[in-house]
C-alpha cells in the first residue's frame, strides 16, 4: 500500500516538474525507473562516474524517490522496533508496550499498563530476550509511568522529536504488543497518519487526562497502550495511551492518541525521582469570551498567579510563550505540566500587557493522589494459575464499570485474556528452573503479581514507600544531590560557624553597604551597615521569611550548612523531587525539597555541572519563597517584576558561570524582584562564642522599631 | 533545466540500457540530502477550512447532536448529512471558531443530503465536481483522506480529524437490500478506513489534491453479521441536487406566497383520508395513524407509522406546518407526499 503511495508520488513529482509530457510518457518513464532499479544494483558504483557532472533529472529523481522511501520506511521501522519494549504483567495478568529512552534501561510506558504488575514486570525486546524491568516512577494525572529494564547498559532507545514539529498528515508508525500478540517478542507494527495534534482527551475522575496530545490512524489496539508512536524517520512522536471505541467494542476504529514527547519529557526528569507524581493548576478559571478572549473567571487569591497580580476579568494571552486563543488551549497546555513548575505567563490587564512568571499549584492535595489511586483503577485480576476456581471472566466487567464513555480504555483486561494460556506456558518453562534453587530464601523475596518471587536483581532495586513508586531511585537521586554540594562546597567546614563579608547592596539604594553574616546550627546573624537581624529560634526564621525581610536568606543559609553537615538522611524529611525550570528557563534543574523545624527548602542544581544555582525557602505554600542565588547570572542581578520581560529571559545567555569553590555573589530575590545583591569577600569559619553578645540584642531591638 | 527535458525522455525510450546507468549513477549523488517519507500534511491542511462543525439535536437515547459538513459555495452553502442532527436549526462552526447559526435550505431525502446556509460571503468552498466516464473523479484503489469531526474530538477552531486510506470498490449500496439500515440506494465510495463513525457523517471524502470526492456516509452496519460499513456518497451523484438547491432552483423551504385558501377550499388530512398521530407536542412529527377505507391515500398505497417528510416538495418538520402547506393547496389539486417507510424514502402522489 504504501508502495503505491511511493509510485503515486512519483507519479505527482513527473506531473509537476514535466507538465507537458502527456500521462503516458510519465508511465513509461516510471516503467523504466523501475526497471532501471532493479538491474542496476550491481553497476551501481561504476554508474556513478558517469553522472557526476550531470544535473539531477526529473526521471532519475522519480527512480529515486520509490526505492528511497521504500527504504527508508524499512529502516525506520528495523530502527524503532528496537527501542519498542513488550511488557508482560507476571502470571498472564495483561501488559502493554513501552519504549526505551535511555542505554542504561529506563523505558516509558503508561501507568494503567504498569499499574497492574506493581513494582516488577518482565518485559521483551525484539532480540529476542525477556528482561526483568521494575517501577521507577509514575504520573497518575498523566498516564505515564517510567520502569527500568535489567541487565543490559547498551540498550538501544528512541530519541524524541519536538511535538511543535509533528503536523497533521505526517506518516507515523503504532509500534508495540495489541492483544498482547507479541509472545514472540517481535512487535506488531500498524501504519497510519497524524489525524489531529493539540487534542484533548478528558480524565476519569482527575486521573488519566491527556491534554495536548496527538491523535492517529493507525491502528491502536488494547496492549498498544504505553507504546511508541514513531515518525517517518523512526523517532519518537509520543506515547500511546487510548483510543476512541464507543460501540463498536474494543478494537480499532481509527482514533487512537499519544501522550505527546513534549509533556513525557515534561515529566522525565520527575519520574526519575521514584516519586507519585501530580499535574498543575493555575488556581483560576478561564472562559472564552464572545470577543474570542480568553479571561479569567475566577482566581483564587492564594494562587501565585494572584501573588503575580492575574485578577479577575483579565485576558490570558500566552502560557509557557505559546499563545492561547481559547480556554480549551489553556487547559490543554496546563495537563501537560508537572505541579510546582513556575513557567512564563502573558497576560492583559487594562490595555497593560504584563510578562511574568507563575508556580503552578498541584491538582490534588495531601493523599488525594494516593486515594484516587486506589479507587480509579480496579485491582489487578487475579492470576490465573494460582487461583483456578476463579472465573475468567470477572476483570473486565470490574473495568468497564466507570462506564463514562470518554473514560480512558484500559486495554490490559482485554490483553490479559489473550495472553493467559502463553504466559503460563513461558513461566513453567523459563523462569521456574532459574528460581527453583534457594526455596527458603525465596520465601522471604517478594512477590510478583502472580504471586512468584521476584529476581534478585529486581528486588535490590525495589523500596517501597508512601507516596513514591520506588523510594529506592529516589535515594539514588539524593546521593547524587549531596555529593554535588558537598563538591561544590569542599572549601567551607559544615560543622564550624560560617563567617561571611562583604559588600551589599539594598534594592532601591544606591550606595552598597558592608555586611557581615554569621551562620550557626541554630543562631544566625546579618548586619548591612548599623542594621543587624538575629535568627535564633525555629519561629524567627519562619518570620523572617514570611514578611520578606533581609534576614530570610538566613534561613537558606542555615538548610545549606544544615544539608553539608548532616546530609539528607538526618536532615529532616528530604527527597529528591525531580527536574523544574528555573525562572520559566530550560535546562530543567535538579531539584531536592527538604523540610525542617517549619521551612520548606528546595535546592535547584544545574543538570550538567551539578552546580546549586538556587534555594528557595519557603515558610508557607501560599507565600512567595524567599530565593537565595547563588552566584547568579549577571543578566538576572537588575531584573525587576517591572523589566521582566520574556525577551529578556529569551535573549538572555546560557548560564554559564560555573565556578565550584565558595560563592562570590548571593542574591535574595522575592517573587520577580531583587531585594539584596551580596558581594562576598571572605567566608571564613568563626567562633560562635566570639561574637559581642552584649549589644546584639540592643540591635536586634533597634531594627524592630 | 526544465526547458529540455522532454529531450532526455525521448533519448530515454530509445535506449533503455544507457537509461539504466544514467538514472541509477544519478540516485547515488542525490541519496545523501534525505528525503522525508511522504507527508500528507499538504494536502491534509489544504482542506481544512473548507470542513465545518455542526451541533443540532440529540444528546440523548445514543444520538450524537454533531455531525460534520463542508462549505459549497462561497455565500455560505453548507452539505451536510441529514440526520436526527438536523432536527432544530443547527449550529455551524467554521474551521477558524466562526460560529453561525443556519437554516436548512435543502434536502433530499433519498440521497441522505441536506444543504444548510449560513450567513456568509468569500468564504473557501469545495467544488462539487461530476467527472466523466472518460476521466471520473476517482477510480477504486485511488489514495483519500476522509476529513471530519468525528467522536466530536475537535472544538471551536481546532482542526478536523483526518484519516487516510482508499477508494476501495464503487458500489451500489443495496446490493445486499435489507441487511444495512439506509434509505439511500444510490451509488457509494466503499472505502478501507474507519472514516464513519459517530459524528463524521457530512465529512468530505478529498483525493491528496484536495478535490472533492464525496461525503462521508452515516454510521451503518449489517443487521446480519454486525459488520460496520464505511462509504461515502459520490461527489458525481450529489453535484445535480447540490446545484439545484444553491441556484434556488429547488427549495425545501415552506411555502408562504401562495395564499391561504378558505377551509372548505383546500385539502386537510380528512380530503386526503387519513389520520396523523395526536399532536400534543409543539413539533409533533407527521406519523400516520391511521387510513379512512378506499380514501385517496389508501389508494396511493400510503400506510399507517409512515412519517410524512415533504408536502410538494416542501419540507415539514411538524404536524402544523402539514396542516399549513395544505391550506395552501387546491383539495381538487394532486398533492404529492414523500414519506419515510422504516428504510424506505418513498414518493406518492394522492389524487382526491
Amino acid at each position: 500500500m504504501v508502495l503505491w503511495t511511493a509510485i503515486e508520488m512519483t507519479l505527482e513529482m513527473l506531473r509537476t516538474v514535466m507538465s507537458p509530457s502527456t500521462p503516458r510518457v510519465v508511465r513509461a518513464a516510471l516503467g523504466l525507473t523501475l526497471f532501471a532499479a532493479v538491474v542496476s544494483i550491481p553497476i551501481r558504483s561504476e554508474a556513478a562516474d558517469v553522472v557526476t557532472t550531470n544535473q539531477p533529472n526529473a526521471a532519475s529523481n522519480s527512480d529515486d524517490i520509490v526505492w528511497r522511501v521504500e527504504r527508508e520506511r524499512t529502516d525506520a521501522i528495523a530502527k524503532a522496533m528496537q527501542s519498542t519494549v513488550c511488557v508482560f504483567v507476571p502470571g498472564g495478568a495483561g501488559g502493554g508496550s513501552g519504549v526505551l529512552i535511555s542505554p542504561d534501561g529506563y523505558a516509558l510506558t503508561n501507568f494503567h499498563v504498569s499499574s497492574p504488575a506493581g513494582t516488577y514486570m518482565r518485559c521483551g525486546l525484539n532480540d529476542g530476550n525477556v528482561y526483568d524491568a521494575v517501577i521507577v516512577g509514575i504520573d497518575p494525572v498523566g498516564d505515564l509511568a517510567l520502569i527500568q529494564l535489567l541487565g543490559r547498559d547498551d540498550f538501544p532507545t528512541a530519541t524524541f522529536v519536538p511535538s511543535r514539529s509533528v503536523r497533521i498528515g505526517d506518516a507515523c508508525y503504532a509500534i508495540g504488543n495489541p492483544f498482547l500478540l507479541a509472545t514472540n517478542l517481535q512487535p506488531t507494527v500498524t501504519a497510519g497518519i497524524v489525524s489531529g495534534t493539540r487534542r484533548y482527551q478528558y480524565p476519569s475522575g482527575t486521573l488519566l487526562e491527556y491534554g495536548n496530545c496527538f491523535q492517529t490512524d493507525a491502528s491502536i489496539n488494547p496492549g498498544n497502550s504505553g507504546g511508541p508512536l514513531y515518525d517517518s524517520h523512526g523517532d519518537l512522536i509520543g506515547i500511546i495511551g487510548r483510543a476512541s471505541f464507543e460501540k463498536r467494542g474494543r478494537v480499532n476504529v481509527g482514533v487512537g492518541y499519544a501522550i505527546s514527547g513534549d509533556q513525557a519529557q515534561n515529566f522525565l526528569g520527575s519520574l526519575f525521582s521514584g516519586r507519585i507524581l501530580d499535574h498543575a493548576t493555575l488556581g483560576a478559571t478561564v472562559g472564552t469570551d464572545d470577543d474570542g478572549s480568553v479571561r479569567v473567571t475566577n482566581i483564587l487569591q492564594s494562587s501565585d498567579a494572584y501573588r503575580r497580580g492575574l485578577r479577575y476579568g483579565d485576558e490570558i494571552l500566552e502560557i509557557d510563550n505559546r499563545v492561547v486563543q481559547t480556554a480549551n488551549d489553556v487547559q490543554n497546555l496546563l495537563a501537560t505540566f508537572p505541579a510546582q513548575w513556575r513557567v512564563p505567563l502573558t497576560y492583559r490587564q487594562k490595555g497593560r500587557v504584563v510578562h511574568t512568571l507563575v508556580r503552578l499549584a498541584s491538582v490534588h492535595r495531601g493523599d488525594e493522589l494516593l486515594e484516587e489511586m486506589k479507587t480509579a483503577l480496579p485491582p489487578p485480576p487475579p492470576a490465573p494459575p494460582t487461583p483456578p476456581s476463579d472465573p475468567p471472566g470477572d476483570a473486565p466487567g470490574d473495568n468497564d464499570a466507570p462506564g463514562d464513555e470518554k473514560a480512558p480504555e484500559e486495554d490490559t483486561d482485554e490483553a490479559s485474556e489473550n495472553a493467559e494460556d502463553d504466559n503460563a506456558e513461558e513461566d513453567s518453562n523459563n523462569d521456574r528452573p532459574a528460581e527453583d534453587e534457594g526455596s527458603s530464601e525465596e520465601k522471604n523475596r517478594p512477590k510478583d503479581s502472580a504471586g512468584e518471587p521476584i529476581p534478585q536483581a529486581a528486588t535490590e532495586r525495589i523500596e517501597e514507600r508512601k507516596g513514591f513508586a520506588n523510594y529506592y531511585y529516589n535515594k539514588k537521586q539524593q546521593s547524587k544531590f549531596i555529593a554535588r554540594v558537598q563538591r561544590q562546597f569542599d572549601g567551607v567546614n559544615p560543622q564550624a560557624t560560617w563567617k561571611l563579608q562583604g559588600q551589599a547592596t539594598i534594592a532601591g539604594e544606591k550606595e552598597p553597604k558592608l555586611f557581615e553574616m554569621i551562620v550557626g546550627d541554630d543562631v544566625c546573624e546579618l548586619t548591612i551597615g548599623s542594621r543587624r537581624e538575629r535568627l535564633a529560634t525555629p519561629d524567627a526564621y519562619v518570620q523572617s521569611v514570611d514578611t520578606g525581610s533581609a534576614g530570610s536568606l538566613l534561613a537558606a543559609m542555615r538548610s545549606l550548612k544544615r544539608m553539608l553537615d548532616k546530609g539528607p538522611e538526618q536532615f529532616g524529611d528530604t527527597y529528591y523531587w525531580g527536574t523544574a525550570p528555573v525562572l520559566g528557563r530550560s535546562p530543567l534543574r535538579d531539584t531536592t525539597v527538604a523540610t525542617h523545624s517549619g521551612i520548606e527548602t528546595r535546592f535547584y542544581q544545574h543538570p550538567e555541572s551539578g552546580r546549586l544555582e538556587l534555594i528557595e525557602s519557603f515558610a508557607d505554600r501560599d507565600g512567595d519563597p524567599a530565593e537565595l542565588w547563588i552566584d547568579p547570572p549577571e543578566w538576572l542581578i537588575d531584573i525587576d517584576a517591572q523589566s521582566f520581560k520574556r525577551f529578556a529571559l529569551s535573549d538572555a545567555p546560557t548560564d554559564s558561570a560555573t565556578t565550584n569553590g565558595t560563592p562570590t555573589v548571593l542574591q535574595l530575590r522575592y517573587g520577580l524582584d531583587p531585594l539584596a545583591t551580596l558581594n562576598v569577600k571572605s567566608w571564613s569559619d568563626t567562633d560562635m562564642e566570639s561574637m559581642p553578645t552584649a549589644d546584639k540584642d540592643a540591635v536586634s531591638d533597634a531594627t524592630n522599631e | 533545466m526544465n526547458s529540455h527535458q522532454p529531450a532526455h525522455y525521448q533519448d530515454r525510450l530509445t535506449s533503455i540500457a544507457l537509461v539504466s546507468l544514467v538514472t541509477f549513477g544519478l540516485l547515488i549523488p542525490s541519496a545523501p540530502t534525505a528525503h522525508a517519507q511522504p507527508s500528507l500534511a499538504r494536502s491534509s491542511s489544504q482542506v481544512q477550512n473548507r470542513v465545518v462543525k455542526i451541533y443540532g439535536a440529540g444528546g440523548v437515547g445514543g444520538l450524537d447532536a454533531y455531525q460534520s459538513g463542508f462549505l459549497v459555495s462561497p455565500a455560505g452553502h453548507v452539505a451536510t448529512a441529514w440526520s436526527s442532527v438536523l432536527d432544530v436549526d443547527p449550529i455551524v462552526i467554521l474551521n477558524d471558531g466562526r460560529r453561525f447559526e443556519s437554516k436548512i435550505v435543502g434536502f433530499e431525502p433519498a440521497l441522505e443530503l441536506a444543504v444548510l446556509k449560513v450567513d456568509g460571503s468569500d468564504l473557501p468552498y469545495f467544488e462539487v465536481p461530476s467527472g466523466s466516464p472518460d476521466a471520473p473523479i476517482a477510480r477504486w484503489g485511488d489514495p483519500v483522506l476522509a476529513v471530519s469531526n468525528l467522536f466530536n474530538i475537535a472544538t471551536g477552531n481546532e482542526p478536523a480529524s483526518v484519516m487516510q486510506g482508499r477508494i476501495a470498490a464503487r458500489s451500489k449500496l443495496d446490493a445486499r437490500r435489507g441487511t444495512f439500515q439506509t434509505a439511500y440506494r444510490g451509488e457509494v465510495w466503499l472505502l478501507d478506513l474507519v472514516a464513519n463513525n459517530p459524528g463524521a457523517a457530512g465529512g468530505a471524502l478529498v483525493d491528496l489534491e484536495g478535490n472533492l470526492l464525496g461525503m462521508l456516509g452515516k454510521e451503518l452496519r449489517d443487521r446480519k453479521t454486525g459488520v460496520w460499513l464505511n462509504y461515502a456518497i459520490p461527489s458525481d451523484v450529489l453535484r445535480a441536487p447540490i446545484g439545484d438547491i444553491i441556484a434556488g432552483r429547488k427549495s425545501v423551504s415552506p411555502v408562504d406566497d401562495d395564499p391561504l385558501l378558505a377551509r372548505d377550499k383546500s385539502h386537510n388530512a380528512a380530503t386526503l383520508g387519513l389520520k396523523l398521530i395526536p399532536d400534543v407536542l409543539e413539533t409533533t412529527p407527521v406519523y400516520v395513524d391511521a387510513l379512512t377505507p378506499n380514501g385517496p391515500a389508501s389508494r396511493a398505497d400510503l400506510r399507517p407509522d409512515d412519517l410524512i417528510l415533504l408536502v410538494n416538495g416542501r419540507r415539514i418538520t411538524h404536524q402544523r406546518a402539514f396542516r399549513d402547506q395544505l391550506r395552501r393547496i387546491d383539495r381538487r389539486d394532486n398533492v404529492t407526499l414523500t414519506i419515510q417507510r422504516e428504510n424506505e424514502i418513498l414518493e406518492m402522489t394522492i389524487r382526491p
